[in-house]
């Protein structure tokens, strides 16, 4: 097991992948202080709103994203390794953590079908306003999180990667990371915390 | 598989689910303690969570500065700013 002192201390992935991820994070911090100010200026409406979601739903999807993130991580180690074996490795848990993410898409399609039916929508208060946009956007994120992993999983298949290729794969593992991070923090904003 | 289970990799990630069901369990059962307190505690555990995912799944414990300092401001500013927000501190 090597650590950060054993190894050469590098940077994963390109310069323009952490612009962008920092960026991200950086908006969605925005969106992090709305739904707090929301929390402490009315917390009547949001502990009344949180009530009708599902927290089990959100737990799960954060298990989900989770557990896509460590196979991420471990393709990514498989896919420094030589030797085609490692990398049909990394193939295969690219695979799974595809799968995850899927799940997590559809886990999230079904609570805005049971909202919906329930008359829980955007313009029900400002609670549910939020909840929809910025859950949203995160979705957005995954739907194109689930378009970089296919992708990872056809580059990290090769018999023979360059160091290029590995580049890549480490910039397509960071934004997933930043997408399973993101969810991290807006899941006990909007279920928990209150 | 048995060598998977003896990663640092899985054992963070056995470490964040935990905090995430710690969490769960904290935000369903407000009678255990007063809201604000409850809210301060799920917020801490939260961002441990995404310093845990960067530090260790996105690599940056190893990671060139300014990068790492980058990430490591952004978990203390951040939360810092949410709590203040929240009126917890």
């Amino acid at each position: 097991m090597s650590t950060p002192s054993a190894r050469a201390r590098r940077s994963p992935g390109e310069v323009g992948i952490w612009v962008f991820v920092i960026g991200d994070m950086i908006v969605f911090a925005v969106f992090f202080a709305v739904i707090v100010v929301l929390a402490a200026e009315q917390p009547d409406l949001v502990r009344e709103s949180q009530a009708r979601l599902s927290v089990t739903s959100g737990a799960l999807n954060t298990i989900l994203l989770l557990t896509s993130s460590v196979l991420v991580a471990l393709a990514v180690r498989a896919a420094r390794e030589p030797g085609a074996a490692h990398h049909l490795r990394a193939r295969k848990l690219f695979g799974f953590a595809l799968a995850c993410g899927l799940g997590f898409a559809v886990i999230k399609a079904a609570e805005y079908g049971t909202k919906i039916d329930a008359g829980l929508v955007p313009a029900t208060n400002d609670f549910f306003a939020y909840f929809y946009v910025f859950t949203a956007i995160h979705l957005l994120h995954v739907t194109a999180g689930i378009g970089v992993l296919v992708w990872l999983m056809r580059l990290s298949g090769r018999p023979a990667l360059t160091a290029k290729d590995r580049m890549l794969i480490e910039s397509g593992a960071s934004y997933w990371h930043m997408v399973d991070l993101l969810w991290v923090v807006l899941f006990p904003l909007l279920y928990l915390v209150n | 598989m048995a060598a998977l289970l003896r990663t640092r990799l899985f054992a963070v990630y056995v470490v964040l689910v935990a905090a995430t069901c710690v969490s769960w369990i904290l935000g369903a059962d407000h009678g255990s303690g007063s809201h604000t307190t409850v809210a301060a505690i799920v917020l801490v555990v939260a961002f441990v969570k995404v310093w845990l995912v960067g530090h260790e799944f996105m690599e940056l414990g190893g990671a060139l500065q300014p990068l790492k300092g980058i990430f490591e401001a952004y978990v203390v500013v951040v939360l810092a700013v949410l709590l203040v927000l929240y009126n917890v501190v």
